[in-house]
């Protein structure tokens, strides 16, 4: 079978929990498209070289950089934002309120990613203790330094809503 | 970044068809490969997304030793339980690479092909200085510049880089053997000889090689060979910030204590000291060399050496007297060594 390339390539994804399909050129980031083709812009881009964690978004659940990932790559996957973390009447994620209770930011800019990580550190069952947390969520710089506070957010949300 | 046209492959085989043309590159992860496009490290014409092809994933173990498919990420190696029972120091190599969120996307088999972390290398086009990697015979910068990170072993003086890879540590430390699919078809290499130093490259009258994998080759895997699980194993890795940061040098080992020896004391019993001796032990540095630097020479020595510190630390450094250090590196050969004694006495239950 020969394989065709192509400049422009349809996407069929789920996105904060809604069915689309998009027309990509193969270049497009997952954290481009979000910010620039479909306007939530809660995703952040501080790097865009995967150093810096602002940009994660959940792929089928799992944590990734949307700055190293390719829309052509997110084909039949659910994509999770910080826009789709709250409920539909907009009350806040147990992780949200945790960050707001501790006061886990101080410029918020990294504060999306930030939520995104512990989303998936707490389902993980990486959010055991002080030590396993700031491991687990070392790929999400905060310049603010508020690392205390976020640890302490992290381990009182993984309190509530244990991980699997 | 340019635009690309772009394709999923089907199969491993139809991948490895469309390498033919020279400007195609694959894609697994693509946390590598998009910096590479970023900073004109890499370029492509067309990209091949082996990413669902589910003959490429997978870790199974059989009587022969562990299989792992070359779509693995590295999470899912580093807390699979195949893994961290018979294969530990890959384990933890692979959770002290990088961080969750990039492990989650990383592959093993696009994993060993990284190259350097030579921030003279990774700049963007067009380079404001020469780099050999970047423009070939244009000289090594960080050699008369900032080098403190660079090799202390195998480097020319055209380029003194390091391979930053901490899983292919690991992978020639346990005589890992990489699966690899051609246009002529399948084929293995060792992982302990798959990287090249660029002494051994210029050596083969092709400098700019950094392994031995073929234009238009693909890895689709690696096998471990069984048996090296009743070693105890460790991958030591000493960096600037306790997690997420490259290594300045790592150790991977794997030891096997004799514990037939008269008055031979567990270790880790009380008065022990660490006093058990090694019966076969196995060793490599990272971050030294442009490829993992297996110390055959203190292998060959090993056995029957006490598992102390003061034992194994001149059996060590006889085994890297033949270190080069660069004038701003010395340092890293009492790190490394020092390493190297750490991951020998971790692995064999001392530490």
């Amino acid at each position: 079978m020969t394989i065709e390339f192509t400049r422009r390539v349809a996407v069929t994804l789920r996105l904060n929990g809604r069915d689309l399909t998009t027309v990509v050129s193969p270049r497009t980031t997952l954290l481009d498209w979000l910010r620039e083709d479909i306007g939530l812009t809660g995703a952040k881009k501080g790097c865009n070289e995967g150093a810096c964690g602002t940009c994660t978004v959940l792929v089928d659940g799992r944590r990734m950089n949307g700055c190293l990932t390719l829309v052509v790559q997110c084909e039949g996957r659910s994509v999770t934002t910080v826009e789709g973390l709250a409920g539909a009447g907009g009350e806040l994620h147990p992780v949200q309120q945790a960050f707001a209770e501790f006061d886990a930011f101080q410029c918020g800019y990294c504060t999306p990613g930030q939520l995104l990580s512990a989303v998936a550190c707490i389902a993980e069952g990486h959010a055991a203790d002080d030590a396993s947390v700031r491991e687990w969520m070392s790929g999400n710089i905060c310049r603010c330094s508020a690392y205390p506070q976020i640890t302490a957010a992290v381990l009182a949300a993984a309190r509530e809503e244990p991980g699997r | 970044m340019r635009d690309f046209s772009y394709a999923r492959a089907d199969t491993a085989e139809s991948a490895v068809g469309t390498l033919a043309d020279p400007g195609t590159s694959v894609i697994a992860g693509g946390t590598e490969l998009l910096n590479w496009f970023r900073l004109g490290i890499a370029a492509a014409d067309r990209v091949v997304d082996i990413g669902g092809l589910d003959e490429l994933r997978g870790i199974a173990s059989d009587g022969a030793g562990l299989r792992i498919g070359a779509l693995a990420t590295l999470n899912e190696i580093g807390e699979h339980p195949l893994v961290t029972q018979a294969a530990g120091a890959l384990a933890s190599a692979c959770l002290q690479a990088a961080s969750a969120q990039i492990r989650n996307r990383a592959t093993i088999g696009g994993n060993v092909l990284q190259r350097t972390r030579c921030p003279y290398f990774r700049a963007e086009e067009p380079l404001p200085w020469p780099c050999h990697k970047r423009d070939p015979g244009s000289g090594c910068t960080s050699l008369a510049g900032r080098h403190e990170r660079q090799a202390i072993f195998g480097w020319t003086q055209d380029c003194v880089a390091v391979q930053p890879s901490d899983p292919a540590v690991a992978l020639a430390m346990l005589d890992a053997q990489a699966d690899v699919l051609g246009p002529a078809g399948p084929r293995t290499i060792p992982m302990r000889e798959f990287h090249l130093t660029q002494r051994e490259a210029a050596e083969a009258g092709q400098p700019m090689r950094e392994t031995r994998l073929e234009p238009g080759e693909l890895i689709t895997g690696y096998r471990l060979p069984a048996g090296s699980g009743t070693d105890g194993q460790a991958y030591v890795k000493v960096r600037e910030r306790a997690s997420y940061e490259y290594a300045i040098v790592s150790a991977a080992a794997a030891v096997r204590l004799d514990t037939l020896l008269p008055g031979a004391v567990l270790p880790g019993a009380p008065g022990a000291g660490g006093a058990g001796r090694i019966a076969a032990a196995r060793v490599a540095l990272g971050s030294v060399a442009q490829r993992p630097w297996r110390l055959d020479a203190a292998e060959a020595e090993l056995p029957g050496t006490p598992l102390t510190r003061e034992a194994l630390t001149p059996v060590i450094e006889r085994a890297m007297a033949d270190a080069a250090p660069l004038p701003q590196n010395g340092f890293k050969v009492t790190m490394a060594r020092n390493a190297a004694v750490r991951a020998l006495l971790t692995a064999g239950g001392a530490s």
